[in-house]
């Protein structure tokens, strides 16, 4: 039994992590992309890492809190990457993708509301 | 607040040194009975319960992951199907919290939300730019944001 719901957390895990991988082909530009990504990061790690504290908690009778503080350093470190990703591709003149539906950090840029940094 | 946590410890520590068992667990039944004695006195000691907060926070963390779900499928439905239909755009959304603490929290909970993603703010920090991948409506996005996170936000650090 414990196998089965073990097998279940990671088979979650990895097929998320490669919905991210097909993603970040498949997305027109680089904001989705990294969106993608960040997916991928997180639940695909709460997957395979639960299924791992479970398998350490049956197999070993060990209870891991570095596995379970994996998820939480993950959690607190992605969103920080992504928006520094997504901030400086802007900053730097990357395009979003022509069939996007609105921007509206290009008309406030315009009046100036938010200086890029130099 | 501080004086509660503290009568609280103070409370755990008296216990195990009563029961002279000094284990983690004692000292957790004594934390526990000091939080029910603390709840029993809340209308003597003029200040709310603490532990409303770490409900309020679990609560945050339980609305997140039913989002985090539904938002997976969504943009699993999106990368899956053989013509991309998305229609990505980039929304203003004007938050009406406060502090630094709050604006990070809500962004990294916006961020960690799959489909969604914090690009920029304004100087004010009034105004954050959502990259959202799927979007109906902008007042649709605004109203989701702000019905899930930003309540339990407020409710947790008020």
């Amino acid at each position: 039994m414990s196998e089965i719901v073990i097998s279940i957390f990671l088979l979650i895990g990895a097929i998320f992590m490669l919905l991210g991988a097909i993603a970040i082909i498949r997305l027109p530009d680089a904001y989705t992309r990294i969106n993608a990504a960040t997916k991928a990061s997180t639940f695909g790690v709460i997957g395979t890492m639960i299924g791992l504290f479970l398998y350490f908690s049956y197999a070993h009778d060990v209870i891991s809190g570095k596995v379970l503080l994996t998820i939480v350093f993950v959690f607190i470190t992605a969103p920080v990457g992504g928006f520094m990703m997504a901030r400086s591709a802007y900053h730097a003149g990357v395009r979003i993708w022509d069939k996007s539906v609105r921007d509206d950090l290009k008309e406030d840029l315009k009046q100036k509301i938010n200086k890029p940094e130099h | 607040m501080p004086i509660q946590i503290l009568l609280n410890l103070s409370i755990a520590i008296i216990w195990m040194l009563l029961s002279s068992h000094f284990s983690f667990s004692t000292f957790l039944v004594g934390y526990v009975i000091g939080l029910a004695l603390l709840y029993l006195f809340k209308s003597f000691l003029k200040f709310d319960l603490y532990f409303t907060k770490i409900i309020a926070f679990v609560k945050l963390i339980l609305v997140f992951i039913k989002e985090m779900i539904i938002a997976n499928l969504n943009v699993a439905k999106i990368v899956l199907s053989p013509k991309l239909k998305a229609k990505p755009g980039i929304v203003a959304y004007p938050t009406e919290l406060n502090s630094a603490l709050q604006v990070t929290l809500l962004s990294s909970l916006i961020t960690l939300t799959p489909g969604t993603l914090v690009m920029a703010f304004s100087d004010d920090r009034k105004t954050l730019y959502v990259h959202t991948i799927d979007i109906d409506s902008k007042e649709k996005v605004i109203e989701s944001i702000k019905t899930t996170f930003e309540k339990g936000i407020l409710e947790v650090t008020d």
